[in-house]
């Protein structure tokens, strides 16, 4: 038996429902964790002691009360800077707001704490979860448990760093684009997009609002499936989040892929990936084909249209939703004697530079003249991304994938050059902008021991069959038992 | 279309951003290259292509009309950058 910060999200709950161990053990446990590692990774943007302690009481207190204190209860949680958490500064990973603490609790905020969990503090980000590498973050990179000198990944690294460094148990990301799933294959832990509207976005700080999607981190599929279900379903505050109930997905994870089609992309085993990405790919596959899944290739012909696609999109909303940083009633505000020089100012010292070349690029995808040619052709070329995935999803009931062409790259490797770093969520981009949930989970290792990442894609609203593939997968093999040497 | 120094400081206006001359350069050169890859986009014929707005529209999702109690206005306030009393400060809007 491993020490308590080990321990899965299942394994922990159902421990201290039965009092073998308390909450508050657990908390200082996560917590003691956090003090050895977190000088060397940098996860964390703010901890919250105190309220993962009161926290915690409040759990043993119910339980010795006879109360139902939760499927989490007392399970260390780690959420992503970007969902705002009452009373607990929320930055987004920017300078324009360091010094905002929120009124409210995020609807996903809010459901794991009804369930008992314990949120142990914020996770670093890139700036308003604009990043593949962590690198955006105002307040400094995050360091990849498997190799300091890598990123996590991003923009939800801090989260993938978290979990996968025994910092907490599971963690809650944003995906816009990638930001789970790629945290998750260079860290080597599974993360979750759920479908678009799965979950509710009430009170997570606004990227791209037609793609932003909350999803779960943590160290194997059944415990994904436990927070997924935590966090899923209608809310009142959020006209997105779909009117659908939410199956127990737990209960889905029966071991079998027996009958199951999956689809391999052709598009997704481009030139130039790292070999040993490919080859881990196609081995999963395999083990997959062994295990009983029927399975074949097919095409999604437009896939070289969605990086353009997706960030003209995501900017083009961005630049909307980021309007409001204005320095009127919170965040940042640098005086100056006019209105309009006051919003100027504010927002140049305020957003980095990726946050402001995305602004200006969305801005201009906007702007009269060039709206038909950029913004609107890609809200066409979506619909043709989207039916590519509808033709192969109707003849399968799942897709395999890998995550991203390569493991984790070097911090600096691709900052001074955004194309390039963009092309890094090429096998994620996609499914995004077809609204679909997207799994990742380890499948190997490089050379170097750096995890990597296998990606099950599913229909609308079907996270049973994805995580039920996953699951499969892990309970044949051995890739997610596999720790950092930290 | 190849984007100019004009063009950035123009959508920098739009946007409400303040560039310095190096930013301005910088933003010139990056936008210039993203939107030369971009330009692909212009390949394909989407005559008849609907654009998508949303993935899945529900309709006119409604809650119920039942009394809720958002934050009261002292913790909205308590971020405000600057306040009088029970209002936000702002600079003067008209002279």
């Amino acid at each position: 038996m491993g020490t308590l910060h080990e321990l899965s999200v299942r394994d922990a709950a159902e421990r201290v429902r039965r009092r073998d161990v308390s909450a508050v053990d657990l908390a200082r446990a996560a917590l003691a964790r956090i003090a050895a590692v977190e000088p060397r990774l940098g996860a964390f943007l703010t901890l919250d002691e105190t309220g993962a302690v009161a926290a915690a009481e409040a759990v043993d207190r119910r339980i010795a009360a006879g109360e139902d204190a939760g499927v989490l209860a007392g399970v260390p949680i780690a959420v992503k800077d970007v969902i705002c958490t009452k009373g607990l500064r929320t930055t987004a990973g920017s300078r324009i707001l360091e010094r905002f603490v929120p009124p409210h609790d995020a609807t996903v905020t809010a459901r794991l704490r009804d369930a008992g969990a314990v949120i142990v503090g914020k996770t670093s980000c890139d700036e308003f979860a604009m990043g593949s590498s962590n690198e955006n973050s105002a307040y400094g990179p995050v360091r990849n448990p498997w190799d300091p000198a890598r990123v996590p990944g991003g923009s939800s690294g801090g989260s993938g760093a978290a979990v996968a460094a025994g910092e907490c148990h599971g963690a809650l990301g944003t995906d816009t684009g990638g930001s789970i799933r790629l945290p998750a294959a260079y860290c080597g832990v599974v993360g979750l997009k759920p479908t678009y509207g799965r979950v509710s976005r009430f009170g997570v700080i606004a990227y791209a609002s037609s793609l932003d999607q909350v999803g779960p981190f943590a160290r194997d599929v059944a415990d994904a499936a436990v927070l997924l279900e935590a966090i899923a379903g209608p809310d009142p505050a959020d006209s997105t989040a779909a009117p659908r109930p939410v199956p127990s997905y737990l209960a889905a994870l029966d071991g079998s892929v027996r009958g199951l089609r999956l689809g391999l992309p052709r598009e997704y085993f481009v030139e130039g990936m790292q070999r040993e990405v490919a080859d881990a790919v196609r081995a999963a596959v395999g083990t997959l084909a062994r295990l009983g899944a029927a399975v074949e290739e097919v095409s999604l012909p437009h896939t070289e249209y969605a990086i353009a696609t997706y960030y003209l999109i995501a900017t083009a909303e961005a630049s909307s939703n980021l309007a409001r940083y204005d320095g009127v009633r919170y965040g940042l505000r640098i005086p100056e004697k006019s209105l309009g020089d006051m919003y100027e100012a504010t927002r140049a010292a305020g957003f980095g530079a990726e946050v402001k070349r995305r602004i200006m690029l969305g801005t201009y995808a906007l702007s009269a003249g060039y709206y038909d040619a950029y913004y609107l052709k890609a809200q066409q070329v979506r619909t043709l991304v989207r039916r590519d995935f509808e033709a192969a999803l109707a003849r399968c009931d799942a897709l395999v994938a890998p995550v991203a062409p390569t493991t984790a790259f070097r911090l600096g490797e691709k900052v001074d050059d955004p194309l390039t770093m963009y092309l890094s969520d090429i096998f994620t981009i996609s499914v995004n902008l077809a609204g679909l949930p997207g799994l990742s989970l380890p499948c190997g290792a490089d050379a170097a021991g750096l995890p990597i990442g296998l990606q099950v894609i599913g229909r609308p609203f079907d996270e049973a069959t994805v995580l039920r593939v996953g699951y499969a997968y892990e309970q044949a093999t051995e890739w997610h038992r596999r720790r950092p040497p930290l | 279309m190849p984007i100019t120094r004009d063009d950035v400081r123009r959508v920098a206006q739009l946007a409400r951003l303040r560039l310095t001359p190096a930013e301005e350069e910088r933003l010139t050169a990056d936008l210039g290259h993203i939107l030369d890859h971009f330009a692909r986009l212009q390949a394909l014929d989407t005559r008849d292509v609907p654009p998508m707005a949303v993935v899945e529209d529900f309709g006119a999702l409604l809650r119920p009309d039942a009394v809720r109690n958002p934050p009261a206005s002292d913790e909205l306030l308590a971020n405000a950058p600057a306040r009088e009393g029970r209002r936000f400060r702002v600079p003067k809007i008209i002279e």
